[in-house]
């Protein structure tokens, strides 16, 4: 039950990017399309989840055992570095068209602050192995639906009829404005 | 702070890097991806500017739709022939050879030739005034004078000269285009350096108004059309055109019979 808790809060309650306001640069950059919104969700979710479960191995077996917590934004990062790396490999490997489509929002993930803001939050509330591991998963799913819900408004959008002034990043701005107040009705729920 | 600290600092780090960097090297392995190496070899032959006068994104990506086949091998305004040439070697094929572009300069509305209509104190940027209504000069057509297309010029190729005009030293034009996209007004044309003779006026509006307003200004009087003949130049909305296509080396070209100066070939012009 605290476990599922934990999976909702991270997923839609306080979602990354909705409520916490984290990763903000793909939501906008790679929510064009649905097909690639899911894969760039997907590669998200994937490091999230790892950095999730390396972060707190390396935090709970090396860093506090010998007093380095000073050192946990450098070993995170290099986990979420070495990663997005991996993933990075992966996708160019099995999917040249994918590789392309998520262009340098791919990289960029090492520097996304939602996964950073993931492994630090996570230390902060002192969730065990387990709990950690379901927060990375439930951050990842949050991620991946709002970069699918606002995919999914900008193809709509891509046929109407926007003024003048407010089309392109204008317009983009103010649905991302008006998806966070919508995530905002959730905050009771738990 | 002792240095049991900074020792396991170290090597607690130090481990964990190359733990990572172990695995990244075997996945390097395992998910290696075969590129086609002919884009690597092309891309040593171009010129790696990045200037993106090609309408692709820098030099490798370039290589990349050259070796797909999406784009012409000799699609690099900047290595002209030679780095076709280079290019075909790679891929095996025969050049079609297209005559190198240059940037002409389609104005003679400098300084002195002119009319002016106020001051201009804004930013000093052909794109700024042109929002602002145009800048100083009469005329809606014309260069503005604040050099643009020299900033945006990435080879030296261009310089404003005294008179506010841009100029194009013809040695240094790669042909990549830019000052011709950066100009608001539109007056720089890429031209195939066959092409000699140029109208050197954008002015739409009737005679009557464009006499007005520039000393060098096609008025549409019609008498190049006549003396060229043959078809070779056309009048369209007020404004002289040449027809490069029936043009051929003519020695006979009406250049002096235009009364405004207009009509120049480049050999006259000089500054070029």
């Amino acid at each position: 039950m605290e476990l599922l808790v934990i999976f909702i809060s991270a997923a839609i309650v306080n979602n990354f990017v909705l409520s916490q306001f984290l990763g903000i640069c793909p939501f906008v950059g790679v929510s064009k399309r649905v097909d690639s919104a899911v894969s760039m969700g997907m590669a998200v979710t994937f490091v999230m989840t790892i950095t999730a479960v390396v972060t707190w191995l390396i935090y709970h077996l090396l860093l506090v055992p010998y007093n380095l917590e000073i050192l946990q934004y450098v070993s995170f990062i290099l986990v979420i570095a070495s990663l997005v790396q991996l993933v990075e490999m992966f996708i160019r490997k099995v999917s040249k068209p994918l590789y392309d489509a998520l262009g340098i929002f791919l990289p960029l993930i090492t520097t996304n602050c939602a996964i950073l803001g993931l492994a630090l939050i996570a230390v902060l509330r002192e969730y065990s192995f387990m709990e950690s591991l379901i927060y990375g998963i439930g951050a990842g799913a949050g991620f991946t639906l709002a970069l699918v819900i606002m995919a999914g408004i900008r193809e709509e959008l891509e046929l109407a009829d926007v003024p003048r002034h407010f089309q392109g990043a204008g317009i983009t701005m103010i649905i991302a404005g008006s998806l966070a107040l919508a995530f905002m009705g959730f905050a009771g729920l738990i | 702070m002792d240095l049991n600290a900074i020792l396991i600092s170290m090597g607690g780090m130090g481990g964990i890097g190359l733990i990572f960097a172990t695995g990244l090297a075997i996945a390097n392995k395992k998910l290696h991806v075969e590129e086609d190496p002919r884009i690597e070899q092309v891309n040593e032959v171009l010129p790696g500017v990045n200037c993106g006068g090609c309408g692709y994104a820098g030099c490798m990506n370039f290589a990349e739709n050259v070796v797909k086949g999406n784009a012409s091998i000799s699609g690099c305004p900047v290595g002209g022939v030679e780095t076709a040439e280079d290019i075909a070697k790679i891929l095996g094929v025969e050049v079609e050879a297209g005559e190198p572009l240059k940037a002409r300069i389609q104005c003679q509305g400098g300084l002195n030739e002119m009319a002016v209509k106020g001051e201009y104190l804004g930013i000093e940027s052909c794109v700024a005034s042109t929002f602002a209504g145009g800048a100083y000069k009469l005329c809606e057509w014309g260069c503005l004078g604040f050099g643009d297309c020299v900033d945006a010029c990435q080879f030296d190729a261009m310089y404003m000269n005294d008179n506010r005009l841009p100029v194009v030293i013809e040695d240094k034009c790669v042909g990549c285009g830019k000052c011709a996209e950066v100009c608001p007004r539109n007056i720089i044309e890429m031209h195939p350096v066959g092409h000699r003779v140029f109208v050197k006026c954008k002015n739409q509006d009737a005679g009557k108004y464009s006499r007005l307003v520039c000393t060098r200004a096609c008025i549409g009087c019609g008498i190049c059309i006549r003396e060229a003949g043959d078809e070779m130049m056309y009048l369209d909305n007020g404004l002289a055109h040449f027809n490069y296509s029936k043009w051929k080396d003519r020695e006979d070209l009406p250049t002096q019979k235009c009364p405004n100066l207009v009509l120049v070939s480049l050999d006259e012009s000089g500054t070029d």
